[in-house]
């Protein structure tokens, strides 16, 4: 075998913050093979873009590396001067940064700006059309006249990977590439960088945190944590048997596509990575560990090699390897309530919700009908500027509907928040988004959480000290909780507090909107079968609203999937995997990378951009990217709702018999269907 | 799950209490020695503004006519004017004038300017328009200018200089509070204040103000250093307060005409002027300073 690529041995880099030194990487061996693809795993704090930063030696200026090699070819990378290591980057490691809004010149064409790449890298200047046309660019000569501004993220991004692969190198390194992006351009990218690859026989180093990404994308997959190799193996050796519990704690932290909350639970990792420089002189994942027996708290584990092909840093692997012990920890299971009888709680009309903006009007909903029944949650899922958000926000109050109507257990709702009395207000309540800015960083959890219990439910300020301290029961956080601020709480601490201030005041509907988007993997998993446990408790109905179909399908009952501010499709959430869907639900299916290696998928891509919603598209708002399109009906008429037997609804001018003809299931289960 | 929370590495067990904080904020602002500097000479201000009156040897105004003109001498640290005015006396006594002058104007601009910032901010539409339209045509106008033309229509007095003062810092501490309410309010902490129906009194002075403290208290502090050098300014072009007054502006503009024969009387004065503001910046820059360390822990 031809010697590796790029080879990380006993790699420990540090951070000088102040006067103390971090460590963020600790003995990493690592080695990628010409033309691999290798993805690199782990949680925020793990260490996974130090390492992709130093494996290039462009750590920031106050990392450094302490010991160890980057042998790339037969050069040590870490001995080099910042000479010799300019000559080498751009042509023969690129880079392609996570955002990449801030990576390109705002005040530079973007074809002048691969222009100057190809000058750098020596090519020939005339180059760009045909490097344009390489990505996939529709227009190319368009496109290369515009500033960075006037395209899409998506489109951004792809700028930046044609002007990493201008220089030919020999080693991509990709920080996140397509977490800032929807998943219908997510999916094209990983089309274009997988072309790429196989023409240029290109290795890449794949930094992300979504474990959907690495199963479809990457050859190998390291995962780290805390700093450390916890695993490295073949990705599908990796996914069909982890070995290290960490790895196998990520695995199941993730909802895979039609797992649901009621039947397969969300299993997520306790407890939090320990903070940047923490020292531990024991196995680093010991705390949140559920197999961890004496040795592991006293004892680090070696890097050891079960097969010639994969390493592990654990104790107890053959036990695991053997089939001994499982790292799946035990799940409570949700506490069966009798189903009580399900009322409707909220019933929307026509909703329409406008922005006046300078260049006219933002049409963020255009009639959207929904209902949401007690005990039961409605998921509203879609892309970014499908309107769900603004959905919310109209329900909620916090935006005023231009039209329709917001019933609330049989009563109109005034659209206006200050016209809305504390009755109403105390039965609607909403989680946000960010956990950062959920909670007022002035004010204590308990003083935050006594607020609504005083205003809306008439709690005495004296009483209500200790009815906090139930609601922090509730979201299982300590007593003592209520003290502190929210400075001193982790970003799950924090929703789970937000979660509580929800409930405080007993509300019939409960609004999230993307609740767990911002958060950790394993902690998502705790978040969302908490709200699945408060929402059996209190019998609450529930509005969830997510980007992430298999979020959204693990916890909603039904399902409404949004596109350019109107609902395009309704299901069940049992039946939302199956045949048939509306062309957009097909689309989004297809493009969502299962974090099961093992999954086909089928393969549909969406052409174009999402059309303006200042000017939105007449007929079916669909019609513009619809690969299944039919014609001038779809340019002309609004199309008909169309039922199946199963309760979906879809919104096609498309009969069903046909839709039932030309689809088949997108996800297939190859082999023996995993857990 | 149950544990899922409860095994945190988070050490504090409750939030720190104000005084606690207060000595950590105050730390950090005696750290650089330019910063513990301003905030000491400010402090010693502060400290003859209050007890000035038992240091100062003679009266503002008491004459020692047999020793007129004499230079800075141990009997007259700083010297005698050329009425037979002891000028360390007058400078001593003086740091009480400029402090009530500037302190106090400055107070009622920071409480007028932030109720108004935080109204505009908030509310938005027709009323923030309006204001903020009015308060740019009075920025328009330079600060002494504005002083000049306000201190002709009312008539030069202490309190006309104090009016002065409040009328001119305003639109300036509006500014600043209402910026940082902009960039609040939309935070998901108050839309959830709103839609848990709290009042806009409570979201604006409970929610949004403490946010805003840390800006304002910069804020203060150089309006303060500006409200010194205001007052002085008027009183040296003699619009402002009026002798015999021991107003430091105004001794200097007084020892002008006898600047070659009693160079001392023009120079002290000007020199605590200069002083104070001097270090009341140096304070306000470390207080700067100390917020935004504060906000990054």
């Amino acid at each position: 075998m031809a010697s590796p690529l790029l080879q990380l041995q006993q790699l420990a880099v540090s951070y000088k913050v102040g006067r103390r030194t971090l460590d963020a990487l600790r003995d990493v061996d690592l080695s990628i093979d010409a033309g691999q693809t290798y993805g690199l795993v782990g949680e925020s704090g793990s260490g996974k873009s130090t390492l992709a930063l130093a494996a290039m030696r462009y750590l920031p200026a106050n990392g450094f590396i302490r010991s160890g090699s980057i042998m790339f070819g037969d050069k040590d990378l870490a001995k080099l001067s910042p000479e010799e290591m300019r000559a080498r980057w751009g042509r023969q490691i690129g880079f392609v940064p996570q955002n990449p809004a801030t990576a390109l010149n705002p005040s530079v064409r973007v074809g002048d700006q691969i222009r100057e790449a190809l000058r750098l890298y020596s090519r020939d200047e005339s180059d760009v059309m045909e490097i344009l046309k390489q990505m996939r660019i529709a227009d190319p000569a368009r496109v290369a006249r515009q500033y960075p501004h006037q395209l899409s993220g998506g489109m951004q991004q792809r700028m930046l990977i044609s002007m990493a692969l201008s220089g030919n190198p020999h080693l991509l390194v990709l920080d996140e590439p397509t977490t800032a992006l929807d998943v219908t351009t997510e999916a094209a990218i990983l089309d274009l960088l997988r072309g790429a690859q196989q023409m240029l026989n290109t290795a890449m180093l794949y930094v992300t945190h979504n474990l959907g990404v690495v199963a479809t994308l990457t050859d190998r997959v390291a995962v780290l944590y805390a700093g450390e190799l916890a695993e490295d193996a073949p990705t599908k050796e990796l996914f069909r048997q982890p070995l290290h519990p960490y790895t196998r704690g990520l695995l199941d932290s993730v909802p895979r596509l039609g797992q649901r909350k009621d039947v397969n639970r969300l299993r997520g990792i306790v407890g939090q990575i320990p903070a940047l420089g923490e020292t531990i002189d024991a196995c680093v994942f010991a705390p949140r560990c559920p197999l961890a027996i004496e040795i592991c708290w006293q004892k680090r584990p070696t890097l050891d090699a079960p097969t010639p092909d994969r390493t592990v840093r654990c104790h107890r692997w053959p036990e695991i390897m053997a089939g001994d012990i499982s790292p799946s920890r035990a799940v409570e299971k949700s506490s069966q309530v009798t189903k009580q009888a399900a009322n409707q709680v909220l019933q929307v009309d026509g909703l329409q919700v406008a922005y006046k903006m300078p260049g006219g009007t933002l049409q963020a909903v255009r009639g959207v009908d929904v209902q949401a029944t007690s005990g039961r949650t409605l998921g509203v899922v879609g892309e970014s500027g499908s309107g769900k958000s603004s959905l919310a926000r109209a329900v909620i109050g916090l935006v005023e509907p231009s039209e329709g109507k917001i019933d609330l257990l049989g009563i109109q709702l005034p659209k206006r928040l200050t016209r809305r009395n504390r009755v109403v207000l105390s039965h609607l309540q909403m989680v946000f988004q960010n956990p950062e800015e959920a909670l007022n960083p002035h004010l204590t959890v308990g003083e935050s959480l006594s607020r609504p219990l005083i205003t809306l439910r008439g709690v005495k300020p004296a009483d209500a000290k200790a009815q906090v301290g139930e609601l922090l029961a509730a979201v299982r956080l300590p007593a003592d909780y209520a003290d502190r601020l929210p400075s001193q709480l982790s970003g799950g601490e924090k929703q789970r507090v937000a979660i509580a201030r929800a409930f405080a005041s007993q509300p019939e509907l409960l609004l999230a909107d993307e609740p767990v988007s911002a958060l950790d993997v394993s902690v998502q998993a705790a978040i969302l079968n908490l709200l699945a446990d408060l929402q059996i408790e209190h019998q609450t109905s529930m509005l969830f609203i997510a980007h992430d179909i298999a979020v959204v399908g693990y916890l909603a009952d039904e399902i409404a999937v949004m596109y350019l501010g109107q609902i395009m499709q309704t299901s069940p959430a049992e039946t939302i995997f199956d045949a048939p869907y509306h062309p957009y639900t097909e689309a989004l299916l297809s493009s969502v990378p299962p974090p099961d290696p093992f999954v086909k998928q089928e393969r549909i891509r969406l052409e174009g951009e999402l059309p303006s919603a200042v000017n939105p598209p007449n007929g079916c708002p669909f019609h513009t990217r619809c690969p299944r399109f039919l014609g001038d009906i779809c340019v002309e008429q609004k199309p008909p709702w169309r039922e199946t037997e199963d309760g979906k609804r879809i919104f096609c001018h498309i009969p069903l018999e046909d839709l039932l003809r030309d689809q088949t299931d997108v996800l297939q289960f190859e082999g023996a269907k995993k857990s | 799950m149950a544990s899922a929370a409860t095994a945190d590495v988070t050490k504090q067990s409750a939030a720190p209490g104000w005084g606690q904080r207060f000595f950590s904020l105050a730390r950090t602002l005696l750290r650089r020695p330019s910063h513990a500097l301003g905030t000491l000479i400010s402090l010693l201000f502060l400290v003859i503004a209050i007890i000035g009156p038992l240091l100062a040897p003679y009266g503002a105004n008491e004459q020692i006519v047999a020793d007129a003109r004499d230079g800075p001498s141990a009997a007259h640290w700083f010297g005698v004017d050329t009425l037979g005015r002891d000028v360390y006396s007058r400078v001593l006594l003086g740091t009480r004038d400029i402090f009530t002058l500037a302190g106090i104007g400055t107070l009622l601009a920071v409480l007028i300017g932030t109720s108004l910032g935080l109204l505009s901010g908030y509310r938005g539409g027709w009323f923030d328009e309006l204001l903020m339209r009015f308060f740019d045509s009075v920025l328009a106008l330079p600060a002494l200018l504005l002083a000049l033309l306000l201190l002709g229509t009312l008539g030069p007095s202490r309190q006309s200089v104090l009016f002065v003062i409040v009328i001119v810092y305003i639109p300036i501490v509006a500014r600043v509070v209402r910026s940082v309410v902009l960039s609040v309010k939309t935070r998901s902490y108050i839309e959830a204040a709103r839609v848990q129906g709290e009042s806009s009194a409570r979201i604006l002075f409970r929610e949004i103000l403490p946010a805003v403290l840390p800006a304002l208290a910069v804020e203060a502090a150089l309006r303060f250093s500006y409200a010194i050098f205001l007052a002085s300014s008027l009183g040296f072009l003699g619009v402002g307060v009026q002798p015999p007054s021991p107003e430091w502006g105004l001794m200097v503009n007084e020892a002008r005409d006898a600047v070659s024969q009693t160079p001392w009387a023009l120079y002290f004065p000007a020199a605590a002027i200069s002083l104070l503001v001097i270090s009341v910046n140096l304070l306000a820059d470390g207080l700067k300073h100390v917020f935004q360390m504060d906000g990054e822990r």
